[in-house]
């Protein structure tokens, strides 16, 4: 029994590793333009047709498909900000959300269009492959996908830090103002910090790919997936996005051995309404952090 | 929605449209409009997109190789497909959409829940529904008076099968003693998990249940499910799958190394099809199934498969596509008897039908007082060298049985 909960913890925070690296993506949008991105899920899935297109069409391997996917999807989101968003950057709150909906629709139903709504997997020998810990069974994939995430987050910390762009991109969360008077862009700050958060969403999806069976459809699990995580883990703290990632990871997994499968998501909305109630602002959340 | 070569506009189309409201006003149809009605106009409701595209398409393969074959007999169906997109609320919605573009005989749909979803439309219009797939045993208890399903309920298929499971023979490593039921939580899997508990109890096994664990249709990752199901230690998987479910099952117990001594999924689609095994290559070998078969042995399923080998080479005719054609075979026979495209007419035809030679195994086709053809027989299938086959019963057997499962990591 004790190699059951040892397994399943094990699967749920790998798993919760590589939502963390989508809560990344989504906390870094809101941290720094306090825009909250509903399309975060289908750029995921949009990483996730990237990774299966790499495998289907040229044979390339996870690692490739997922610095494919981050081009892509930096490509992406850098002419998406400076193209339309930072258009929308001053007004008001609902015509944001208009607008990240509407790019959500559009990038489902041209997923749809040009694959159709069949799912898609990535058969092959490594699909098998484990890692023998003792008694324990570990999905080699999984904790690829659950290592390369939690590089990506912490690379993206230690840049964020110690980087001037990632420095511009603190003053800009900070104070928009103060950081057009000390001479930062902001509409490229604004564009840099949407690429890196569409980036982080292919990566994840690059990586689910090969766990997953990839679907236009997916996208609403993993936008809420990242709301929840967000919300546990603090807004804009990238910490607590990895924090969030593996305690949902961890609950999901544990809930469903000890109540009910079914009750895997049940207890990841408890978990959120009473962060909501009892610390609202998140577990390592504060103001402003990056 | 598939559109089918019937909707393009024609000069024909055109003259039926006219037609429509030339009757709708009331006037008398003249003789050279009437003659244009000759063709039976049937509505098809199929998941052709979404989890169950597989088997859904897999029908609509069976079904047009019907009309292609019954229209060489000269028997006139125009067949429209409405896809239900694998969701249950949809069969309603497909119905409805067909009765209104003219449709006055339904088949479908292939899901239990849209196929309930549908009969309530096809009770409401009062259009006979052919149920092609479909194993909720609530189907036919619903009272549906338009309803006629060539397709045995999940319980039925459940007992047949398990009774041939009970007298495999034992030794030689096998003989389990525990099991548990691995099911999706649908209105098919949460129907047929129930019956196979029930039927492991009442023929008396000697093989117990040690749980049953449920999950989410559209779930992507069934690793928990499966250590659950390997910490209980149970001898037997029985797991109630479609066909990408079944992958996911059989790939976790892989990775986790989860060994019973058979996987036996009664009535549980899936495992024979061939994205199953494509997917899953020797890894598929071994595992069993028991569900409707076709009878090689017959005449008409000697040309049925003869006509499949040639129009669809690189696919299989298994379940699906099998009483994909018996549905057209059955609608066809009302037509051909009924002499009428009306739909009371079809229905009081349907009452009376009476097929001897079709190509699923079991005797004639025919349905009770419920709507229920009662005589479709139930085998035993193994998929062995990428393929199923019967194993029991012993008269219609194909190969002989292979247990205890091989232990995955021993297969070349």
């Amino acid at each position: 029994m004790i190699e059951l909960y040892a397994g399943v913890a094990i699967n749920g925070l790998m798993i919760g590793a590589v939502y963390a690296l989508v809560a990344t993506g989504l906390n870094l949008i809101f941290g720094v333009m306090r825009v909250v991105n509903f399309a975060h899920g289908e750029i995921v899935v949009g990483g996730m047709y990237i990774g299966y297109g790499a495998w289907a069409l040229l044979g390339l391997p996870t690692s490739v498909s997922v610095a494919l996917a981050a081009i892509v999807m930096f490509g992406f989101g850098y002419c998406f900000q400076r193209l339309i968003g930072n258009q929308f950057a001053n007004r008001p709150q609902h015509a944001q959300f208009v607008l990240y909906i509407s790019l959500a629709l559009i990038i489902t139903g041209g997923l749809a269009m040009a694959f159709g709504p069949d799912p898609r997997s990535i058969q092959s020998a490594a699909s098998f492959s484990v890692y023998k810990i003792g008694s324990l069974r570990v999905d080699a994939t999984r904790l690829q996908a659950a290592l390369s995430a939690a590089g990506v987050i912490l690379a993206l910390w230690l840049w964020l830090r110690f980087s001037l762009t990632g420095k511009a991109l603190q003053a800009a969360s900070q104070n928009i103002i103060g950081g057009r008077a000390i001479g930062i862009r902001i509409d490229h700050v604004f564009a840099i910090a949407t690429g890196i958060g569409f980036a982080c969403a292919g990566i994840a999806g690059a990586l689910i790919a090969p766990l997953y069976d990839t679907t236009p459809y997916l996208s609403a699990d993993f936008t809420l997936i990242a709301f929840i995580i967000v919300i546990v883990g603090g807004l804009a703290s990238l910490p607590g996005a990895m924090l969030g990632g593996l305690i949902i990871g961890l609950v999901e997994g544990l809930a469903a051995i000890l109540f009910d499968p079914s009750a895997k998501s049940l207890l990841s909305y408890g978990l959120l309404i009473a962060i909501l109630l009892f610390r609202p602002m998140g577990l390592l959340g504060k103001r402003r952090a990056l | 929605m598939t559109e089918s070569k019937f909707y393009s506009t024609t000069r024909r189309n055109l003259l039926m449209a006219g037609a429509s409201g030339l009757i709708g006003s009331g006037l008398p149809m003249p003789a050279v409009l009437r003659a244009q009605t000759s063709a039976l106009k049937v509505g098809v409701i199929l998941p052709l997109s979404g989890v169950l595209s597989f088997p859904g398409i897999a029908t609509q393969r069976g079904t047009d190789l019907a009309v292609r074959m019954f229209g060489d007999e000269g028997v006139k169906l125009e067949v429209s497909y409405a896809d239900t997109e694998s969701k249950p609320e949809n069969g309603r919605l497909a119905a409805e959409k067909l009765i209104r573009d003219g449709a006055t005989i339904l088949i479908g749909a292939w899901d239990s829940g849209a196929t309930i979803s549908a009969a309530q439309a096809a009770e409401a219009a009062k259009v006979p529904l052919v149920v092609n797939v479909g194993s909720a045993p609530q189907i036919t208890e619903q009272g549906f008076t338009q309803l006629f399903r060539n397709f045995p309920p999940s319980s039925e298929i459940v007992a047949k099968g398990v009774a041939l499971f009970k007298d495999l023979p034992r030794g030689n490593g096998f003989d389990p003693k525990s099991a548990v039921v691995l099911h999706v939580n649908d209105t098919f899997g949460q129907a047929t998990g129930g019956a196979v508990k029930a039927v492991f109890e009442k023929l008396g096994l000697g093989i117990n249940i040690l749980d049953v664990i449920s999950y989410d249709a559209r779930a992507r990752d069934l690793s928990i499910e499966v250590a659950k199901a390997k910490a209980t230690g149970a001898d037997l998987v029985l797991p109630i799958t479609r066909v990408n479910d079944a992958i996911l099952i059989v790939r976790e117990m892989i990775k986790q190394d989860y060994n019973p001594m058979a996987i036996y999924g009664p009535s549980s689609p899936g495992p024979y099809e061939k994205a199953f095994t494509d997917a899953l290559g020797k890894f598929a070998d071994e595992y069993m199934t028991s569900v409707p078969w076709y009878d090689p042995t017959t005449e008409i399923a000697k040309k049925v498969l003869a006509r499949w080998a040639k129009d669809q080479p690189n696919d299989r005719f298994e379940l699906n596509s099998g009483f994909g054609w018996e549905s057209i075979q059955v609608v066809a026979d009302a037509f051909t008897r009924a002499k009428s495209t009306k739909s009371e007419d079809l229905h009081a035809a349907l009452k009376a039908t009476n097929i001897k030679d079709h190509p699923m195994a079991g005797g004639p086709i025919a349905f009770d007082a419920k709507g229920q053809n009662t005589n479709i027989a139930i085998p035993l299938l193994q998929n062995q060298k990428g393929a199923p086959v019967v194993i029991a019963p012993a008269a219609a057997a194909g190969a002989k049985v292979k247990l205890p499962m091989t232990k995955w990591a021993d297969r070349a």
